[in-house]
Protein backbone atom coordinates (compact mmCIF):
# COMPACT_ATOMS: atom_id res chain seq x y z
CA UNK A 1 0.00 0.00 0.00
CA UNK A 2 1.58 3.62 -0.85
CA UNK A 3 2.22 5.80 1.87
CA UNK A 4 -0.65 8.42 0.25
CA UNK A 5 -3.85 5.41 0.63
CA UNK A 6 -2.23 4.38 4.06
CA UNK A 7 -2.61 8.21 4.85
CA UNK A 8 -6.10 8.21 3.58
CA UNK A 9 -7.12 4.74 5.65
CA UNK A 10 -5.46 5.91 8.68
CA UNK A 11 -6.06 9.64 8.76
CA UNK A 12 -10.15 8.47 8.30
CA UNK A 13 -10.26 6.04 10.57
CA UNK A 14 -8.89 8.24 12.84
CA UNK A 15 -11.01 11.53 11.98
CA UNK A 16 -14.48 9.09 12.04
CA UNK A 17 -13.22 8.09 15.57
CA UNK A 18 -13.28 11.79 16.71
CA UNK A 19 -16.32 12.81 14.74
CA UNK A 20 -18.44 9.67 16.64
CA UNK A 21 -17.11 8.83 19.95
CA UNK A 22 -18.95 11.02 21.71
CA UNK A 23 -22.66 10.20 19.75
CA UNK A 24 -21.15 6.77 20.06
CA UNK A 25 -20.65 6.61 23.66
CA UNK A 26 -22.81 9.43 25.23
CA UNK A 27 -25.76 9.82 22.58
CA UNK A 28 -28.72 10.63 22.87
CA UNK A 29 -28.76 10.93 27.09
CA UNK A 30 -30.25 14.29 28.21
CA UNK A 31 -27.00 15.88 29.69
CA UNK A 32 -27.32 17.11 33.37
CA UNK A 33 -27.28 20.70 34.18
CA UNK A 34 -23.15 20.57 35.07
CA UNK A 35 -22.59 19.22 31.87
CA UNK A 36 -24.81 21.33 30.08
CA UNK A 37 -23.03 24.09 31.24
CA UNK A 38 -19.79 22.96 29.67
CA UNK A 39 -21.41 22.00 26.34
CA UNK A 40 -22.91 25.29 26.56
CA UNK A 41 -19.38 27.57 26.82
CA UNK A 42 -18.18 25.11 23.71
CA UNK A 43 -19.56 26.92 20.85
CA UNK A 44 -18.18 30.68 21.96
CA UNK A 45 -14.92 29.55 22.76
CA UNK A 46 -14.59 27.83 19.41
CA UNK A 47 -16.26 29.58 17.37
CA UNK A 48 -14.35 32.68 18.78
CA UNK A 49 -10.59 30.50 18.70
CA UNK A 50 -11.58 29.80 14.82
CA UNK A 51 -12.12 33.43 14.11
CA UNK A 52 -9.27 34.74 15.96
CA UNK A 53 -6.28 31.92 14.67
CA UNK A 54 -7.62 32.42 10.96
CA UNK A 55 -8.20 36.38 10.91
CA UNK A 56 -4.69 37.03 12.96
CA UNK A 57 -2.28 33.68 12.11
CA UNK A 58 -0.59 32.72 8.84
CA UNK A 59 0.80 29.21 9.78
CA UNK A 60 2.64 29.70 12.85
CA UNK A 61 2.90 33.21 13.33
CA UNK A 62 0.64 35.91 14.34
CA UNK A 63 0.27 38.26 11.06
CA UNK A 64 -2.16 40.70 9.81
CA UNK A 65 -2.86 40.64 6.17
CA UNK A 66 -5.67 40.68 3.43
CA UNK A 67 -7.42 37.71 5.15
CA UNK A 68 -7.78 39.83 8.43
CA UNK A 69 -8.94 43.00 6.24
CA UNK A 70 -11.87 40.80 5.02
CA UNK A 71 -13.08 39.47 8.65
CA UNK A 72 -12.90 43.62 10.01
CA UNK A 73 -15.17 44.48 6.84
CA UNK A 74 -17.53 41.24 8.00
CA UNK A 75 -17.47 42.23 11.58
CA UNK A 76 -17.83 46.27 10.46
CA UNK A 77 -21.28 44.64 8.69
CA UNK A 78 -22.71 42.61 11.39
CA UNK A 79 -22.52 45.47 13.46
CA UNK A 80 -24.83 47.14 11.46
CA UNK A 81 -27.08 43.99 11.93
CA UNK A 82 -26.47 43.22 7.82
CA UNK A 83 -27.26 39.56 7.15
CA UNK A 84 -24.60 36.71 7.47
CA UNK A 85 -24.51 36.51 3.53
CA UNK A 86 -23.58 40.28 2.96
CA UNK A 87 -21.10 39.45 5.52
CA UNK A 88 -19.23 36.47 4.12
CA UNK A 89 -19.47 38.38 0.72
CA UNK A 90 -17.87 41.15 1.70
CA UNK A 91 -14.75 39.58 3.65
CA UNK A 92 -14.43 37.39 0.40
CA UNK A 93 -14.41 41.17 -1.75
CA UNK A 94 -12.47 42.78 0.84
CA UNK A 95 -9.43 40.08 1.20
CA UNK A 96 -9.21 39.87 -2.45
CA UNK A 97 -9.08 43.38 -3.13
CA UNK A 98 -6.26 43.95 -0.55
CA UNK A 99 -4.71 40.65 -2.23
CA UNK A 100 -4.77 42.24 -5.63
CA UNK A 101 -3.95 45.47 -4.35
CA UNK A 102 -1.11 44.16 -2.84
CA UNK B 1 -35.39 24.85 15.69
CA UNK B 2 -38.01 22.34 16.32
CA UNK B 3 -37.95 19.04 15.38
CA UNK B 4 -42.01 19.28 14.26
CA UNK B 5 -41.48 19.85 10.71
CA UNK B 6 -37.97 17.57 10.19
CA UNK B 7 -37.79 17.87 6.41
CA UNK B 8 -38.60 21.75 7.00
CA UNK B 9 -35.37 21.98 9.39
CA UNK B 10 -33.44 19.69 7.06
CA UNK B 11 -33.95 22.10 3.93
CA UNK B 12 -33.35 25.27 6.35
CA UNK B 13 -29.96 23.63 7.68
CA UNK B 14 -29.12 23.23 3.81
CA UNK B 15 -30.37 26.45 3.09
CA UNK B 16 -28.04 28.11 5.32
CA UNK B 17 -25.38 25.98 4.51
CA UNK B 18 -25.55 26.55 0.75
CA UNK B 19 -23.34 29.84 0.05
CA UNK B 20 -20.83 28.34 2.63
CA UNK B 21 -20.96 24.63 0.53
CA UNK B 22 -20.38 26.73 -2.76
CA UNK B 23 -16.98 28.10 -0.98
CA UNK B 24 -15.86 24.46 0.28
CA UNK B 25 -16.67 23.49 -3.84
CA UNK B 26 -13.67 25.55 -4.26
CA UNK B 27 -11.66 24.31 -1.71
CA UNK B 28 -11.95 20.72 -2.68
CA UNK B 29 -11.10 21.59 -6.05
CA UNK B 30 -7.91 23.12 -4.97
CA UNK B 31 -7.60 19.76 -2.77
CA UNK B 32 -7.89 17.42 -6.08
CA UNK B 33 -5.51 19.63 -7.90
CA UNK B 34 -3.27 19.45 -5.12
CA UNK B 35 -3.48 15.55 -3.88
CA UNK B 36 -2.16 14.02 -7.01
CA UNK B 37 0.78 16.67 -7.16
CA UNK B 38 1.59 15.31 -4.09
CA UNK B 39 1.21 11.22 -4.90
CA UNK B 40 -2.66 10.42 -4.82
CA UNK B 41 -4.30 8.81 -7.49
CA UNK B 42 -7.82 10.31 -8.20
CA UNK B 43 -9.38 7.57 -6.20
CA UNK B 44 -7.19 8.11 -2.94
CA UNK B 45 -8.16 11.68 -3.28
CA UNK B 46 -11.62 11.17 -3.56
CA UNK B 47 -12.05 8.47 -1.20
CA UNK B 48 -10.08 10.79 1.74
CA UNK B 49 -12.65 13.29 0.48
CA UNK B 50 -15.60 10.97 0.93
CA UNK B 51 -14.30 9.39 4.28
CA UNK B 52 -12.48 11.71 5.78
CA UNK B 53 -14.59 14.90 5.13
CA UNK B 54 -12.24 17.63 6.82
CA UNK B 55 -10.61 20.18 4.75
CA UNK B 56 -8.34 21.43 6.61
CA UNK B 57 -6.79 18.10 8.18
CA UNK B 58 -6.36 16.55 4.21
CA UNK B 59 -4.39 18.99 3.27
CA UNK B 60 -2.19 19.04 5.96
CA UNK B 61 -1.58 15.73 5.23
CA UNK B 62 -1.20 16.04 1.59
CA UNK B 63 1.42 18.43 1.87
CA UNK B 64 3.45 16.66 4.85
CA UNK B 65 3.61 13.87 2.46
CA UNK B 66 4.45 16.20 -0.91
CA UNK B 67 7.37 17.73 1.12
CA UNK B 68 8.76 14.85 1.94
CA UNK B 69 7.52 13.74 5.70
CA UNK B 70 7.12 10.59 7.02
CA UNK B 71 3.18 9.11 6.53
CA UNK B 72 3.15 8.68 10.94
CA UNK B 73 4.20 13.20 10.51
CA UNK B 74 1.50 13.77 7.81
CA UNK B 75 -0.99 11.26 9.74
CA UNK B 76 -0.57 13.21 13.19
CA UNK B 77 -0.62 16.32 11.87
CA UNK B 78 -4.18 15.77 10.64
CA UNK B 79 -5.25 14.21 13.46
CA UNK B 80 -4.18 17.13 15.89
CA UNK B 81 -5.96 19.53 13.63
CA UNK B 82 -9.36 16.84 13.90
CA UNK B 83 -8.55 16.44 17.92
CA UNK B 84 -11.66 19.43 18.02
CA UNK B 85 -14.02 16.97 16.92
CA UNK B 86 -13.85 15.33 19.92
CA UNK B 87 -15.00 17.93 21.94
CA UNK B 88 -18.01 18.72 19.44
CA UNK B 89 -18.84 15.56 18.80
CA UNK B 90 -19.55 15.66 22.36
CA UNK B 91 -21.67 18.27 22.34
CA UNK B 92 -23.46 16.59 19.62
CA UNK B 93 -23.94 13.63 21.76
CA UNK B 94 -27.21 14.33 23.33
CA UNK B 95 -28.76 15.69 20.56
CA UNK B 96 -28.17 12.55 18.24
CA UNK B 97 -30.68 9.86 18.86
CA UNK B 98 -31.36 6.30 18.05
CA UNK B 99 -28.87 3.20 17.81
CA UNK B 100 -24.92 3.45 17.97
CA UNK B 101 -24.40 2.79 14.29
CA UNK B 102 -26.80 5.63 13.86
CA UNK B 103 -25.22 8.11 16.38
CA UNK B 104 -22.01 7.36 14.51
CA UNK B 105 -22.50 7.91 11.10
CA UNK B 106 -24.75 11.09 11.80
CA UNK B 107 -21.86 12.17 13.23
CA UNK B 108 -19.36 12.00 10.54
CA UNK B 109 -21.09 14.75 9.30
CA UNK B 110 -19.52 16.91 11.43
CA UNK B 111 -17.72 19.91 10.69
CA UNK B 112 -17.24 23.32 11.98
CA UNK B 113 -19.34 24.70 10.11
CA UNK B 114 -22.16 22.16 10.39
CA UNK B 115 -22.40 22.31 13.64
CA UNK B 116 -21.64 25.77 13.86
CA UNK B 117 -24.84 26.49 11.33
CA UNK B 118 -26.79 23.19 13.48
CA UNK B 119 -25.93 24.57 17.06
CA UNK B 120 -28.73 26.89 18.01
CA UNK B 121 -27.51 30.20 20.50
CA UNK B 122 -28.10 27.45 23.58
CA UNK B 123 -25.11 25.61 22.05
CA UNK B 124 -27.83 22.45 21.51
CA UNK B 125 -27.60 20.90 17.95
CA UNK B 126 -30.71 20.73 15.82
CA UNK B 127 -29.92 16.68 14.56
CA UNK B 128 -32.05 17.62 11.34
CA UNK B 129 -30.58 20.77 10.96
CA UNK B 130 -27.26 19.27 11.02
CA UNK B 131 -28.45 16.67 8.69
CA UNK B 132 -29.17 19.62 5.71
CA UNK B 133 -26.30 21.52 6.37
CA UNK B 134 -23.55 18.38 6.80
CA UNK B 135 -25.34 17.08 3.62
CA UNK B 136 -25.19 20.19 1.43
CA UNK B 137 -21.08 20.88 2.73
CA UNK B 138 -20.35 17.10 1.81
CA UNK B 139 -22.36 17.33 -2.05
CA UNK B 140 -19.52 20.55 -2.40
CA UNK B 141 -16.81 19.36 -0.61
CA UNK B 142 -16.83 15.95 -2.60
CA UNK B 143 -18.21 17.44 -6.09
CA UNK B 144 -15.31 19.94 -5.97
CA UNK B 145 -12.59 17.58 -5.18
CA UNK B 146 -14.04 15.90 -8.39
CA UNK B 147 -13.72 18.89 -9.99
CA UNK B 148 -10.64 19.47 -9.33
CA UNK B 149 -9.12 16.03 -9.92
CA UNK B 150 -10.96 16.26 -13.75
CA UNK B 151 -9.83 19.40 -13.78
CA UNK B 152 -6.43 18.89 -13.26
CA UNK B 153 -5.69 22.45 -13.18
CA UNK B 154 -6.70 25.46 -10.96
CA UNK B 155 -9.89 26.55 -12.25
CA UNK B 156 -9.73 29.77 -9.59
CA UNK B 157 -7.57 29.46 -6.69
CA UNK B 158 -9.88 30.40 -3.74
CA UNK B 159 -7.64 32.74 -1.98
CA UNK B 160 -7.47 34.69 -5.22
CA UNK B 161 -10.96 35.24 -4.75
CA UNK B 162 -10.57 35.77 -1.20
CA UNK B 163 -12.47 32.83 -0.10
CA UNK B 164 -10.40 31.98 2.60
CA UNK B 165 -11.75 34.77 4.29
CA UNK B 166 -14.86 33.58 4.60
CA UNK B 167 -14.73 31.33 6.83
CA UNK B 168 -13.64 33.61 9.57
CA UNK B 169 -16.88 36.05 8.65
CA UNK B 170 -19.41 32.41 8.52
CA UNK B 171 -18.02 32.04 12.83
CA UNK B 172 -18.44 35.13 13.35
CA UNK B 173 -21.91 35.79 12.24
CA UNK B 174 -22.63 32.68 14.06
CA UNK B 175 -20.41 34.17 17.19
CA UNK B 176 -22.86 37.23 17.33
CA UNK B 177 -25.62 35.95 19.04
CA UNK B 178 -23.78 34.30 21.68
CA UNK B 179 -22.04 37.12 22.76
CA UNK B 180 -25.48 38.64 24.42
CA UNK B 181 -24.95 36.35 27.55
CA UNK B 182 -22.15 37.37 29.94
CA UNK B 183 -21.27 33.44 29.92
CA UNK B 184 -20.80 33.53 26.25
CA UNK B 185 -18.56 36.53 26.38
CA UNK B 186 -16.44 35.13 28.76
CA UNK B 187 -16.03 31.56 26.99
CA UNK B 188 -15.47 33.46 23.88
CA UNK B 189 -12.88 35.72 25.11
CA UNK B 190 -11.16 32.76 26.61
CA UNK B 191 -11.32 31.09 23.54
CA UNK B 192 -9.73 33.71 21.79
CA UNK B 193 -6.78 34.70 23.71
CA UNK B 194 -5.88 31.19 24.48
CA UNK B 195 -5.97 30.39 20.36
CA UNK B 196 -3.91 33.10 19.93
CA UNK B 197 -1.42 32.77 22.53
CA UNK B 198 -0.19 29.34 21.85
CA UNK B 199 -0.31 29.86 17.80
CA UNK B 200 3.38 30.66 17.96
CA UNK B 201 4.27 27.94 19.73
CA UNK B 202 2.14 25.33 19.54
CA UNK B 203 1.98 22.47 16.41
CA UNK B 204 -1.68 23.85 14.36
CA UNK B 205 -4.40 22.20 15.96
CA UNK B 206 -3.76 22.15 19.61
CA UNK B 207 -4.34 25.93 19.89
CA UNK B 208 -8.13 25.00 18.50
CA UNK B 209 -8.19 21.82 21.05
CA UNK B 210 -6.95 24.20 23.90
CA UNK B 211 -9.32 26.74 23.23
CA UNK B 212 -11.79 24.19 23.71
CA UNK B 213 -10.45 22.57 26.74
CA UNK B 214 -9.69 25.92 28.67
CA UNK B 215 -13.80 26.74 27.78
CA UNK B 216 -14.64 23.43 29.62
CA UNK B 217 -12.48 23.84 33.17
CA UNK B 218 -13.58 27.63 32.94
CA UNK B 219 -17.38 26.47 32.90
CA UNK B 220 -16.79 23.74 35.17
CA UNK B 221 -15.37 26.37 37.77
CA UNK B 222 -17.95 28.57 37.33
Amino acid sequence: MSAAWAAVVLVGLGTAALKGAGPLFFGGRTPGERLNRLLEALAPALLAALVATSTAADGGRLALDARSAGVAAAALLLAFRAPAIAAIAAAAAVAALVRAAA
Amino acid sequence: MSDADPSDAVLAGARAAAPIALVVAVFGASFGVLAPAAGFSPAAALVMSATTFAGSAQFAAVSVLAEGGSLAAAVAAALLLNARYGPIGLSAAPALRGGPARRFFAAQLLVDESWAIAAGPSGRIAPRRLLGAGGALYLGWVAGTAAGLAAGTAVASPAALGLDAAFPALFLGLLAPLLRSPAGRRAAAAGAVIGLALTPVAPPGVPIIAAALGAFAGAARS
